[in-house]
Parts: structure tokens; C-alpha cells; sequence
């Protein structure tokens, strides 16, 4: 991916800085985009912008409605009600084909009777260029995803991260204002996965053109975009950069299905305006600050408390005690090279039903430092402000 | 030897097949007027004597109009059954497409009075055009079932890209799914052709006066003396009939190739 496509990049200022995604102009704006299958809502109100030359995500389990949406913005579902713009203008009526978007099936959809050269061309038979202009821009866009002088093979003859290629070259060539990408990862093995995401995010920044991922895989969102809509039952429950996502998830739910956390039953105390008093077991008492308190899940309203993995920190016996301290068991270690996990049962009361409350802790495995055995004592070192309240 | 007795059966099943279509071009080319053994001599007089038949003559243009045209419809018709029940769900889609299937099952004989009854009943005359009728009417069942094949194994969203990519509805299904599709659509046509050729019991019934070469073929078996040369036709029929059969055979394959998909199994 080396020859740049296009001099235009609307992600950078006139010295070449990136610019603020927020200060750009809009190129999808969804209002209150609905959308039936029979009885079925399969999109319940979504309203959403996103910005030109931005790398967005819309994330959420299978049959969230993620991939309703993305197909309603490239034309080939009709909404039920809601307006759809692209660059400004309304798509109501405007078939896949007039739509200023291209497309990355999840299956490639690769004509498997042409060439690859033909299938990058596809798209230009409209195009009043000559013929050698064509082909030199089916070249350049070849050669953009890294598939030079393979222009003349049977296209059903290509590996799946092949394919992929020529599925982003197909699209690509045609300059749309969007690329819309339906799951394009997730055929390949882990790590085509990882170098293609690499590649995507730097195709992107080089392209300036908006593009739109559906995935499943919440890590694959985290890496690769600049914000994401995490979608659940035709919802958008939150829309926020990676870290936003991380550390203030909007809900329990969220939260959940975003990277590991821990979740412990919580009584709330009493409440001021700095914060929550609550205790939770092996936390004792302590004040939550009001920025870290999120919603319940409506399902399962009961208030929780709620930390990352590595918010917390295993402290040797004979460290000076930090912040807050508590004590337990380490019930197993898994091991994953550069981080183990830990499981700790802690110490706690009989004022939660006095079941033992386990949680986990990741942390960096340096050279030489032994990982603790089963069964060792240890104390847990943690803050108030590492503690998000659910309620 | 374990298998020995499977064995023998799996030849003499054979035998039984295709020795007495292996008997047709013996005596095709055997210059004695009786089909019996020991053979006399060699001959092509029976291949000459068939093409200078002009009745003959006749029966093969019948029987090559009918085969063609009922080829065509049926494939025509075909693609669009074919078409709509792997691509559209529509309320009575699995009692519609039983229905098309259905006359592969139904008795000839049956299909032929009832179509006699009704074209009688309803004044249209008795011709070649009737038997086209009838022709179209039971090789739609394996139009449809070679087109479906043809058409399942397609990915939806081809289309669609090609739609993304600027084309029409129309026009992508014209530069993406019919050249997809086209060995299956040749494929149907050649087995449809095939079918309708030696077809009997239909043409007998709606040929009116007009001859087609299995009907011709039958009057002839009266005379003794015109045997040796329906042996000579039949030779030619038998060899007509693989020659299509093995270019069909050939355009399905080829078709499952081209599109990457596993072969799922086909008529040879």
C-alpha cells in the first residue's frame, strides 16, 4: 500500500495535520432511522453523524440491527421511516447504485468470472476515461492494497486476505465518499486479521474517505476506530471514542460487552454531590465519584460496582500499602506471555450472603518475578476512582 | 474372493443395460435383411436407404423443431421458476414449485390424454405446435432442476455489489448472473432437447398427422424389411443422444468450476 490515490485528504489541515474529527463536516447523518421486518424492529430510532474521513464502528452482537443499518446507508434496504443523508443529501429513494457509497461484502462478493483486473474495473464501465486511463487507475489501486501484477488472475483462484484485497480495490477505485465494510475481517485467520486491520486504519488516513465498519469483535472496533456506535436491539446504547467506551461505559451492558470487567453487588449508602457513598463486599465503604456513576441494566437493576482487570493491583507482602487495600486468595493464574490473569476470591463479610466474591486482575509478567502459586495469600491494591457504580 | 458375487452382478446388470443398444449399430451396418445372427457382411446401404426416406426426412424436421422449441420454452420458463424460488420468498412457494415438478412423475400417458381432451375441447387443431406444447410442458421439470442447481450456488450479494458498483437491477443481473448461470442455461437446453427428441407417448397422441421420428420410427416396425434401416436410425439416434448428454454434462461442470463451488451432483 504505497502509491497514495487521491491528493485530497480531508483529514488533514493545509500543513498535513490531522484535524479534529469534530470540527469536520458531516457525510452520514441518521435521524430517527427506523426499520421493520414484518413485526420484527429490526432499528428503533437511530440518530447518528459521522464525519468526513472518519474511521467509524458500529459494534454489537448478532442481530443488534448493526448490519441493517449499514445496509439502509448503501441503499439496499428501504427504511420504514427516518431520513438518511450523505454528504447533505437526502437518500429517501435513492437506489445502491446512484449512492455516493461502495461496498466490502462480508463474502467479497468477487465475480468469480472475470479476471481480477475486471473486477477492479467493474465499477468504471460508466466511466467516460479511455481505456489506458483505466487501466492505469486499475493499477494504482491494486497497487494501493498491496496486489500489483495480479491484475490478469481468475479471480476464484485467490486466497480469502486476496480477495479481501481486491473486494477494497473494487471499491476504492470508484472514489466513493463512503466505504461502507460489512464484517471484511472476520473470514480470516488471526493473524491476517490483525495485519489487515493495521493496513485498513493506514489505507484510511492515506484515502481521506469516511469509512463505516460492522463488526462483531470489540477489539477490532477499539483498534481501528475513531469513534463507535455500540448497538443493542436496534439501539445505539453508546456513541464514543475507543477510550470513552472503555473507561465511562454508558451501562452495565456496555460495559460488559466491551473488553473484560469485573462486577460486584453493591448497597448504595447515601449520596452527596461529589459522589455515592456504597459499600460493595471486600471494598468496605467507600465514595464512588459522581463522573463514574452509569446505569443498570434495566433487566437487573440491582446497583453493582465495576472495574477493569488492571484498575487493580496485586501487591507484594511487602509493599507499602497504596490507596485502599483488601485481601483474598488467588484461585488460578492464566498465563498469556506479556500478562497473566489472575483470579482472587476476596476476604468479605457476611453482609453480602457471605458467598466468597471473585475478581480478576490482569497485570504485565516481568522477567524473573515468579507467578504466585495457587492458594497464596495476597493483597489487592485499588483506588476509589478506578470504580465505576452501576444503579 | 470376497465381492466376486457382487461383482458378476454388477456386470451382468450392465450387460443387460447396453448390449442390446451395442446390437443396434451391428446390425446397422450388417448386410442381411433379418436381424438375426451369424452376421452376413458389412453395409451402409441401410443409412442410405434412411436418408433417401423422405417421410423419413420429414419426421427428423418435426422431431428437430419440436426439440428445439420445446427447448427453448422450457429453459425460458425454466429461469424464471428457477429465479424466483432461489432468490424471493412469495406466499405458495413450495406448493408452486412441487407443482412444476409434478410431471415428472405423473404419467405420460395420463399428461397426453388430458392434453388431447383440452386442446380438442378448446379447437386447437393438432400439429406440431401442439407437441411443442406438450414437450415444454415435461421438460420444465428438468430445466428447473438443473437452473436451480445453477442459480442456489450463486452468493447473493453479488449482485448487490454489482449494483453497489453503479449497474441497475437489470444490468447487473445481465453482466453478473447470466454469465453465471449460462452453462446451466445450455445445460437445460441440451437435456430439454434431448428429453423432447426421443419423446413417444405425447407425440403420438398431439402429432395430429404429422410424423415425429419415435412415432415414425414405430410405424415402421410393421415391415420386416424396413428394420435394417430403423437400426441405422437408431444408431444415429443413440449417438446423437450421448454427443448432448456429455456436452451437457460438460457446461454444468464447467459452470460449478467457474463460480468455485463444490460440485453437488448433477444428472450423469
Amino acid at each position: 500500500m504505497t502509491t497514495p490515490m487521491t491528493s485530497y485528504a480531508p483529514a488533514r489541515d493545509a500543513e498535513g495535520r490531522p484535524t479534529p474529527i469534530a470540527g469536520r463536516k458531516p457525510m452520514i447523518q441518521c435521524r430517527g432511522v427506523q426499520k421493520y421486518y414484518g413485526d420484527y424492529h429490526a432499528l428503533r430510532g437511530i440518530d447518528l453523524t459521522i464525519h468526513e474521513a472518519e474511521f467509524f464502528s458500529l459494534l454489537g452482537p448478532s442481530g443488534c440491527g448493526k448490519t441493517t443499518l449499514l445496509r439502509t446507508i448503501a441503499g439496499f434496504e428501504d427504511i420504514s421511516s427516518g431520513v438518511v443523508l450523505i454528504d447533505g443529501k437526502d437518500m429517501a429513494g435513492v437506489p445502491a447504485n446512484a449512492r455516493p457509497t461502495n461496498m466490502v461484502f462480508q463474502s467479497y462478493a468477487i465475480f468469480p468470472h472475470l479476471t481480477v483486473a475486471d473486477n477492479v474495473a467493474f465499477g468504471l464501465r460508466r466511466d467516460p476515461r479511455s481505456r489506458a486511463e483505466k487501466a492505469a487507475a486499475v493499477d494504482e489501486a491494486l497497487g494501493m492494497v498491496g496486489l500489483k501484477g495480479y491484475g490478469a488472475r481468475a479471480a476464484h483462484a485467490l486466497s480469502g486476505g486476496q480477495r479481501q484485497r481486491v473486494a477494497l480495490a473494487r471499491a476504492l477505485i470508484l472514489k466513493p465518499k463512503v466505504l461502507l465494510l460489512d464484517e471484511p475481517l472476520s473470514a480470516l485467520d488471526r493473524k491476517m486479521r490483525e495485519q489487515m486491520q493495521v493496513e485498513l486504519i493506514k489505507l484510511q488516513r492515506q484515502v481521506g474517505i469516511t469509512f463505516v465498519l460492522v463488526t462483531h469483535d470489540q477489539e477490532e472496533a477499539l483498534v481501528m476506530s475513531d469513534r463507535i456506535a455500540v448497538m443493542f436491539e436496534g439501539n445505539i446504547a453508546q456513541l464514543a471514542t475507543a477510550e470513552e467506551l472503555y473507561t465511562r461505559p454508558a451501562s452495565r451492558r456496555v460495559a460488559d460487552f466491551i473488553g473484560v470487567m469485573n462486577f460486584m453487588p453493591a448497597r448504595i449508602l447515601g449520596e452527596t454531590a461529589t459522589g455515592v457513598t456504597v459499600e460493595a463486599p471486600g471494598f468496605g465503604q467507600v465514595e464512588i465519584p459522581a463522573a463514574n456513576v452509569s446505569h443498570a441494566d434495566p433487566g437487573d437493576p440491582a446497583p453493582s460496582i465495576g472495574f477493569r482487570p488492571e484498575a487493580v493491583t496485586l501487591l507484594a507482602a511487602t509493599a507499602p500499602a497504596t490507596d485502599r487495600v483488601t485481601e483474598g486468595i488467588i484461585d488460578e493464574v492464566v498465563y498469556y506471555g506479556d500478562m497473566s490473569y489472575y483470579d482472587v476470591i476476596l476476604d468479605s463479610p457476611d453482609t453480602f450472603g457471605g458467598q466468597p466474591h471473585e475478581i480478576r486482575i490482569s497485570m504485565r509478567n516481568v522477567f524473573g518475578r515468579e507467578l504466585p502459586d495457587l492458594g497464596t495469600r495476597v493483597r489487592v491494591g485499588w483506588s476509589p476512582g478506578s470504580l465505576i457504580l452501576f444503579r | 474372493m470376497r465381492g466376486g458375487g457382487l461383482r458378476a452382478y454388477a456386470i451382468a446388470y450392465l450387460l443387460f443395460l447396453y448390449a442390446p443398444i451395442l446390437l443396434l449399430p451391428v446390425f446397422a451396418f450388417n448386410s442381411g435383411t433379418i436381424i438375426a445372427f451369424p452376421l452376413k457382411g458389412f453395409t451402409t446401404e441401410w443409412f442410405a436407404q434412411m436418408w433417401g426416406n423422405a417421410t423419413l426426412r420429414r419426421a427428423m424436421l418435426n422431431s428437430l423443431t419440436i426439440a428445439v422449441s420445446s427447448a427453448v420454452f422450457a429453459t425460458c420458463l425454466g429461469l424464471f421458476a428457477a429465479r424466483a424460488s432461489t432468490r424471493f420468498a412469495f406466499p405458495g412457494k413450495g406448493p408452486i414449485m412441487g407443482l412444476i415438478m409434478l410431471p415428472l412423475v405423473l404419467p405420460e400417458i395420463i399428461v397426453s390424454i388430458s392434453l388431447l381432451v383440452v386442446l380438442l375441447g378448446i379447437g386447437i387443431p393438432l400439429s406440431v405446435f401442439t407437441v411443442i406444447l406438450g414437450h415444454t410442458l415435461i421438460c420444465m421439470p428438468y430445466a428447473v432442476a438443473i437452473l436451480t442447481t445453477a442459480f442456489s450456488s450463486l452468493d447473493r450479494s453479488l449482485e448487490e455489489a454489482a449494483q453497489d458498483l453503479g449497474e441497475t437491477k437489470l444490468s447487473a443481473f445481465r453482466l453478473v448472473i447470466l454469465p453465471l448461470v449460462m452453462p446451466g442455461i445450455i445445460s437445460a437446453m441440451l437435456m430439454s432437447f434431448t428429453i423432447s427428441l426421443d419423446e413417444f407417448i405425447i407425440a403420438f397422441f398431439l402429432a395430429g398427422n404429422e410424423p415425429t421420428l419415435p412415432t415414425y420410427i414405430f410405424s415402421q416396425l410393421r415391415f420386416p424389411k424396413s428394420i435394417p434401416m430403423i437400426m441405422a436410425l437408431g444408431t444415429v439416434l443413440v449417438a446423437m443422444s450421448i454427443l448432448l448428454l456429455t456436452v451437457a454434462e460438460y457446461f454444468r461442470r464447467r459452470g460449478v468450476a467457474r463460480t468455485g463451488q463444490k460440485d453437488s451432483g448433477g444428472f450423469i
